[in-house]
């Protein structure tokens, strides 16, 4: 297979988008690192976007690459992926991971759609630290704390099976498409003090729901936020 | 031998890292272990005024890395306690000048030679903290029972753990005793509360770190500071050992739980 449709370059207006394709990762790494030391003087200081395609990669494997390219002075900002665990990965290592221009393969906009209805909703088993960012079209499942400075963006609902400090948004326009927000999404915490609570485009006051031990949902209905036992 | 890479950080700057390296160091080596402490911060290096060394660089990490002089040429003996190295950060270079793969390199190198190697990291998240935990085995998160310092550290957990480092240990420094009472400072369960990883050490408050910086004697040499007991006990926790916390009430704390006993005062 030519390289050309393994590796695939392009100029983004704020970096340069890398999209790999198929194959054996460490196959692709070491050409993408070919690439790239050929043509060091373009790609020095450069901000890298690198397009995965449906790959899962691990932490170390991210790590890995990350660090080599900041060896060659490259900064890897972004990672795309198709795969739900690549980019909860990425968003764990502080990166990225949609960029501003549309992806040439995006995912069809049903798909995107049919997540949002409950399927195949994200399961977080850990604790959300500060500085920690999950975003998913469909429902996020945290099995642990949202400590605060900690930040949940999702298309669907919001459960936390632990304390609620930081910051979430339910029913959100994750990926800029439609159909854009849903009101009838909810949050639901064991403790509920979040630093700040969003449902479609309507934005909590902070309220003391933290007071009470019982576990708590949140929803929004007739143009008011209500709480109810969860 | 083979030694262990501990680096500590804490996010935040000013919380006690570079105090903690130095006393830490004084304390293992104290226990005849064989201890080598790196400044990692490159351009605002303090370590070595705190340690009392900062005139007799020759040397510095930078010019190991770029092969300038030998390993051992750096490494700057502390003639108080046998045992004791310093390897200097540049002062005229910054961040860039090492790399984590560098520093992964040193520790190697390291490992042969002694027993513990001590990383004092500088402060943030950027490419010295990358840096100092690069090489870690084990990573001591520092922080004060305050707040912003609480979040941060929080954040430093939080990259560590994504950087599959482990869960790091935990050191409070600065409790003041009197306040957590009247609730004017965060207690020591107010902090693992929110950053539910594993406590190895308080230190309380002590006017005695402050003067011990600025005699370039480690606080952990004095005898008399409470301050440094308790890095003496989290060094020897750090050798395995376990050593009870201390009791962190003011001054002979036996006669005051006695006098509220008695019902005085």
């Amino acid at each position: 297979m030519p390289i050309s449709s393994l590796i695939q370059i392009k100029g983004l207006r704020d970096g340069i988008l890398i999209s790999l394709g198929a194959g054996d990762w460490d196959y692709i790494q070491a050409l993408l690192f070919t690439q790239i030391d050929e043509r060091s003087a373009f790609f020095t200081g450069a901000k890298l976007a690198l397009d995965v395609g449906t790959r899962t990669l691990r932490v170390a494997e991210l790590t890995k690459v990350r660090d080599e390219l900041s060896e060659r002075d490259i900064s890897l900002w972004a990672v795309v992926s198709e795969s739900p665990k690549t980019v909860n990965t990425a968003q764990l290592l502080g990166l990225a991971t949609r960029i501003s221009k549309q992806r040439p393969n995006e995912m069809p906009r049903e798909k995107v759609a049919e997540k949002s209805k409950g399927d195949g909703a994200l399961w977080v088993q850990k604790t959300l630290r500060s500085g920690a960012r999950v975003s998913y079209a469909g429902s996020i499942v945290v099995m642990g704390d949202v400590n605060p400075g900690a930040e949940i963006v999702a298309g669907g609902n919001i459960l936390v099976w632990g304390r609620l400090r930081g910051s979430v948004h339910a029913g959100a326009d994750v990926d800029g498409q439609k159909p854009a927000q849903n009101a009838d999404a909810f949050v639901c915490a064991l403790t509920m003090t979040p630093s700040r609570l969003q449902i479609a485009s309507e934005i909590r006051n902070p309220v003391e729901d933290g007071k009470s031990p019982k576990a708590v949902k949140v929803f929004y209905k007739d143009d008011k936020f209500h709480a109810e036992a969860w | 031998m083979s030694a262990k890479i501990v680096t500590v950080t804490s996010g935040k700057g000013g919380v006690g890292k570079t105090t903690a390296i130095a006393s830490l160091g004084i304390a293992l080596a104290s226990l005849g272990q064989k201890v080598v402490c790196i400044d990692g911060d490159i351009g605002l290096r303090n370590l070595d005024v705190i340690m009392g060394l900062e005139n007799r660089i020759v040397y510095d990490i930078v010019d190991v890395v770029e092969g300038r002089c030998r390993l051992k040429q750096a490494m700057i003996r502390d003639k108080r306690v046998p045992g004791l190295f310093l390897i200097p950060a540049a002062q005229t270079r910054d961040k860039n000048a090492l790399s984590p793969s560098d520093m992964i390199r040193l520790g190697n190198e390291l490992r042969a030679e002694v027993d513990w190697v001590l990383i004092d990291s500088p402060a943030g998240i950027e490419r010295g903290f990358k840096n100092s935990i690069a090489a870690a085995d084990r990573v001591l998160v520092l922080t004060n029972p305050e707040v912003s310092a609480v979040r941060d550290a929080d954040r430093v957990i939080g990259i560590l753990e994504a950087e599959e480092k482990g869960s790091p240990d935990l050191i409070i420094n600065r409790l003041n005793y009197d306040m957590v009472q009247k609730g004017e400072m965060l207690s020591t369960d107010d902090v693992l509360d929110l950053l539910a990883v594993n406590l190895i050490g308080v230190v309380p408050e002590d006017k005695s770190v402050l003067v011990a910086a600025n005699q370039g004697m480690p606080v952990s040499l004095n005898k008399d500071s409470r301050a440094g007991q308790a890095f003496r006990n989290i060094a020897m926790r750090l050798t395995g050992k376990d050593v009870p916390f201390m009791d962190l009430e003011e001054k002979g704390g036996f006669w005051n739980r006695l006098s509220k006993l008695t019902g005085g005062n």
